[in-house]
């Protein structure tokens, strides 16, 4: 009894030992300027869009799905909220356009995979990242629109100092973002029954159809979900850069799959962890940071990425084969 | 070829041992309504579930041509018949899966008609299956309730009371007499029987009143059949009808208490246990009716 407990307690909160220790391995070689406040702030401020898209990826790949797209739908958001910015429409509406097109970009790709029986999701969203990167330069005319409305930039780009840090450090906006975003999904993965389908469809689509529940319906919202968080990291962006660019996010799906992954869900379904997604995008944010600031050149750190991912799925191979009696 | 062949051999061996008269020739079992059950019932009793003229086509192809048979409270009723005769098809037009080409399914004393395997359940018909049907990735209580998690509606989401799913799964299977280490242990670190043992308390969960099996000890370990028989004469104790698919002799002369046979989609023959032997039934799957001893399975294993 003793031992499997001990398991279940790593499998769960494991991940959180190895950032942990990426911290405190990078305070020991860069003491003063990791833990700076400018430092952590930065490192939040850079990660909280692909914190989005990597929680938005965590949904899909729960169903054994997954969503190409993200990276460019991201960037229409970012561009096509420039643009209705430049246009001079009202921030209200302005702030509520990133999330509204990727909510209608994960409507196409719910509803191609599931009405039209795509055999694979990776073939709708493949042709979704295309169609989305090609609308991107289509409203920009290929270029970066910039000059946004305080109100717009005000998640992207606000730091909190709350008295006790000296502005313009502090805790940034983005960075409650991403924690309710994270805790409402939690919430919903965890207690409702919706997020429980999600679960069991990963785990066995049939049992999901056989007990009821209309999996083309949940797949569709699991990719508008995923739709609505490349949207919002799409306005996340666009406030932190001021800007709405049309090549943003290019290869960012594949960070957001890497997170998922070395955050220990199963790219086959049905398990993985909210907690995990996040500690997975920062293990990546951590790794990017501290090699920079070790002076590290990019090509390793690239190099660096891909070795951990193969680890992560490889100590999780391990540790699927110890657990599951067969 | 060689089945047909087969067949003839032993519809001779079965009228050669007929004119012997070794054994008293019984009659060919009724086909179609299963009237011998009813007359061994009290007349009055109406049947829980019936079926008439049960037909299905899908194109060009007729999996059911005519199927009638009536099923009552509490009773185990086994179906049998080769691959092909149409057994699941019409165990999923049961089980709200199918609809069918022509015919009648009354429940209750209601026709009833099932768009979804949601209405059949609505009823209390519920369906079992061969390879289980459960996320293994999910502990046990939740595989019993998924779908149906019991909690409270808020904006349209169902907050699922984990408290109550995991005391309900508990007591549930305090009942039925399934013993697991907790129900919060993942399917996937059950074994085949106890897997299967939580496919039919989740059948049971709610109030059922007909479970099929289709195969349920089909994919176990041997060992393990036993206990998941000893369920199924327990969901009979608790007034639950049952209807079991099985291709095992064994299975259906240790729980049911009649026997019914498809051959080409439609009734072949059928009756109460104690008026019928293993031999026969198997006859009645290869399609031959009323002999009593050397059939090659006989041969084979005796």
């Amino acid at each position: 009894m003793k031992r499997p407990e001990l398991a279940r307690y790593l499998e769960r909160y494991g991940i959180i030992v190895v950032v942990l220790a990426m911290m405190l391995v990078l305070t020991i070689l860069k003491p003063d300027v990791f833990l700076s406040v400018t430092n952590l702030t930065n490192i939040v401020k850079q990660n909280a869009s692909a914190a989005l898209l990597a929680l938005g990826m965590f949904v899909v790949i729960l169903t054994a799905g997954i969503d190409l797209s993200v990276g460019s739908v991201m960037a229409l958001a970012m561009v096509s909220l420039a643009v209705a910015n430049r246009s001079g429409y009202p921030w209200e509406i302005i702030v509520l356009i990133g999330p509204l097109v990727g909510i209608a970009a994960g409507l196409v790709n719910g509803i191609g995979l599931t009405w039209l029986r795509l055999p694979h999701p990776f073939i709708m969203t493949l042709g979704t990242l295309n169609i989305a990167r090609g609308l991107t330069n289509l409203v920009s005319n290929g270029a970066p629109v910039s000059g946004l409305k305080p109100e717009v930039r005000y998640v992207g780009q606000k730091n909190y100092d709350l008295g006790i840090f000296a502005p313009p450090a502090g805790i940034p906006a983005s960075f409650f973002l991403v924690a309710i975003c994270a805790i409402a999904l939690w919430f919903f993965l965890n207690r409702t029954s919706t997020g429980r389908h999600i679960y069991a469809i990963g785990g066995n689509p049939q049992a999901a159809r056989v007990s009821g529940i209309d999996v083309d319906r949940v797949l569709i919202l699991v990719y508008v979900i995923c739709g609505f968080f490349a949207g919002l990291a799409g306005l996340l962006l666009a406030g932190r850069t001021d800007s709405g660019f049309p090549n943003a996010g290019i290869g960012a799906e594949l960070d957001a799959i890497a997170a998922v992954i070395i955050g220990g869900a199963s790219f086959f379904g049905g398990r993985g962890t909210v907690l995990g997604v996040l500690a997975g995008v920062l293990i990546i944010g951590l790794l990017r940071n501290g090699l920079n600031l070790l002076n590290v050149s990019v090509f390793w750190q690239q190099i660096l990425i891909g070795v951990v991912i193969v680890l992560a799925v490889f100590i999780d191979v391990l540790r699927r084969r110890a657990a599951v009696r067969t | 070829m060689f089945p047909c062949k087969d067949k003839n051999e032993i519809a001779e061996a079965a009228s050669f041992a007929g004119q012997a008269g070794e054994e008293s020739l019984k009659l060919a079992p009724e086909v179609s309504t299963g009237e011998s059950a009813a007359k061994a019932r009290p007349p009055s009793e109406a049947p829980l579930l019936e079926a008439k003229g049960i037909v299905k086509y899908f194109g060009a192809i007729t999996a059911l041509r005519d199927v009638n048979f009536r099923l009552y409270r509490g009773e185990v009723l086994g179906v049998v018949g080769d691959n092909g005769a149409g057994k699941s098809t019409l165990m999923k037009i049961l089980s709200g899966l199918y609809a069918p080409s022509q015919g009648e399914i009354i429940f209750d004393g209601r026709p009833v008609q099932f768009a979804s395997p949601k209405d059949a359940r609505r009823i209390g018909i519920e369906m079992v299956y061969q390879d289980f049907a459960l996320a293994g990735n999910l502990p046990i209580f939740e595989n019993i309730y998924l779908g149906r998690e019991p909690g409270r509606r808020i904006f349209g989401l169902n907050i699922v009371d984990l408290a109550k799913a995991r005391s309900m799964a508990a007591e549930h299977l305090e009942r039925l007499k399934i013993h697991v280490k907790s129900v919060e242990q993942p399917v996937e670190e059950l074994s085949g029987g106890q897997r299967q043992a939580v496919a039919i308390a989740r059948s049971t969960a709610f109030d059922a009143r007909l479970v099929i099996m289709d195969e349920p000890t089909a994919a176990l370990a041997v060992k393990e059949v036993g206990k998941v028989l000893d369920l199924i004469r327990g969901l009979k104790d608790h007034g639950v009808s049952v209807i079991l698919i099985s291709h095992r002799m064994d299975d259906i002369f240790y729980v049911c208490d009649r026997v019914m046979a498809l051959y080409h989609g439609a009734n072949f023959a059928e009756a109460p246990l104690s008026e019928t032997n293993r031999n026969e039934v198997i006859g009645w799957i290869m399609g031959t009716r009323g002999h009593q001893s050397g059939l090659a399975h006989d041969r084979v294993h005796g």
